[in-house]
């Protein structure tokens, strides 16, 4: 029988810590450069023109149909080189933190954009209406009536997608960035403590998502009120 | 860009690059089709005891979906690879068994239970979206509660949820990928190696993402067949 041993977690905290920042340093950008990219897509999609619906629609099912893993390999081969001939950095400079930030904010946006746009599609069609009739363009319609409404609608469901977000951002594990996980599974090869480290992991994650969702469930009862 | 790389044989000869990912993309359809009957088992199983009238069996179902909801895939991967042979009685025996079965089981049950917790919501939410008439109606004919799931509500259920089971089968397919993480040569890992081999790294990313497109496009296509096979007339989304 498998003897536990939790010995090597209490000075591996820092070290922890340090994963977690980045972690969570990837989900906040990625949320909100997610959120913005995802709401233009949203509204391009709706946009009477063909062309520029039929751009916003390719982006979100391509997305949507390659995996994760696939997406941030990707990001990881171009992002660097590109980065590198644009701002002239040397080979040395890391840019593995930079790549995956870009590539979960352009994958998740994938995803706001379908709940911005069923957010959109929820605000009633009298209020774009009122807008117009009182003289406002349709993008100031779109700005200063519709959207407001729709954003507010779909709050929880956007935090929702936050937590699995942060959940996902374990993935660059691919790159061997130290995230969270990173950190905890290099922590647990070097003592050979890995079953100790994985466990706790998983539950530290636990904790977090399981209080996360909980506070997204009191504010959509809120929201709703 | 050189596209010949694929017809050129692998160090070993006995076939070609394209042959690699060939057997990766096998490996990516059987892990994603055994992760996806085991999580249509249990997912129902359990998204019916989320609705019976005992607490002990509700609040049961509902603690296992908070947790494989609430646990990221990949640490759940690393969890049934590393972690379970260690410390379940047996386990050594599990570490005997071919490389390749060990990497295939762990993924199958890792995708399969995690996935099953998101069929338990979708075969909830569709029982809940009955009218309580329904239930109501078979208990009052004589039915037992049994009976009734299995004549009155699961049928209508099972077609109504239909759609939002489309979306976790592109899910299973696409979470696949995750399990190159602990070695496994499916799809995305057989492209890895390819770029460690040849250095082509464009053409084999383009030449892996484009087969995940055609089989996302081939599960579409076939599960909006089974869609309007399904669709119940008289329901939202329905033609006639």
């Amino acid at each position: 029988m498998y003897e536990l041993d939790w010995s090597s977690i209490p000075g591996a905290l820092p070290f922890l810590w340090q994963g977690m920042k980045v972690s969570l340093a990837i989900t906040a950008v990625a949320v909100v450069a997610g959120i913005a990219w995802g709401t233009v897509l949203a509204v391009l999609r709706l946009s009477p023109a063909r062309p520029v619906s039929l751009f916003a629609a390719a982006y979100v099912s391509l997305f949507r149909s390659v995996p994760l893993v696939m997406v941030l390999l990707w990001f990881f081969l171009i992002v660097p080189s590109l980065l590198r001939d644009v701002l002239g950095l040397s080979h040395a400079t890391d840019l593995r933190l930079a790549s995956a930030m870009v590539a979960f904010a352009l994958f998740e946006a994938a995803y706001y954009s379908e709940i911005m746009r069923a957010g959109i599609q929820s605000v009633s069609k009298g209020q774009r209406s009122a807008a117009l009739a009182l003289g406002m363009t349709p993008l100031q319609a779109m700005w200063h009536v519709v959207l407001p409404q729709a954003f507010r609608n779909m709050v929880p469901l956007l935090l929702t997608q936050a937590i699995i977000l942060f959940q996902d951002t374990s993935l660059v594990y691919v790159s061997a960035l130290a995230d969270f996980f990173g950190a905890a599974y290099k922590v647990g090869d070097r003592d050979g403590r890995l079953v100790e480290m994985l466990l706790f992991a998983g539950a530290a994650y636990f904790v977090l998502c399981c209080t996360a969702s909980w506070a997204v469930r009191l504010l959509r009862r809120r929201v709703l009120a | 860009m050189d596209f010949r790389i694929f017809f050129s044989p692998v160090p070993t000869g006995e076939t070609t690059y394209l042959g690699w990912l060939l057997v990766g993309l096998r490996n990516t359809v059987a892990l994603s089709l055994a992760a996806w009957v085991l999580a249509l088992a249990l997912g129902t199983v359990l998204g019916i005891l989320r609705t019976v009238p005992g607490r002990g069996l509700r609040a049961f179902a509902g603690a296992y979906v908070e947790i494989f909801r609430n646990v990221p895939l990949l640490a759940q991967l690393f969890i049934w690879y590393f972690v379970v042979p260690e410390i379940v009685p047996g386990g050594h025996r599990f570490k005997q068994i071919d490389p390749f079965a060990q990497q295939f089981l762990a993924s199958a049950a890792c995708l399969g239970l995690f996935t099953a917790a998101r069929v338990c919501e979708q075969v909830r939410a569709g029982i809940e979206s009955l009218p309580p008439g329904q239930k109501n109606a078979a208990l009052a004919l004589g039915l037992t509660l049994p009976q009734t799931y299995r004549y009155v509500l699961l049928p209508m259920a099972a077609r109504l949820i239909v759609p939002p089971l489309t979306s976790e089968t592109l899910n299973v397919f696409k979470n696949s990928a995750v399990c190159s993480t602990i070695g496994l040569l499916e799809l995305t890992a057989q492209g890895r190696q390819l770029v460690d081999y040849t250095a082509h790294a464009y053409e084999s990313f383009l030449a892996v993402t484009v087969l995940y497109l055609v089989v996302n496009a081939a599960i579409q296509l076939l599960m909006r067949a089974v869609e309007s096979r399904a669709r119940v007339p008289g329901y939202l989304g329905s033609r006639k």
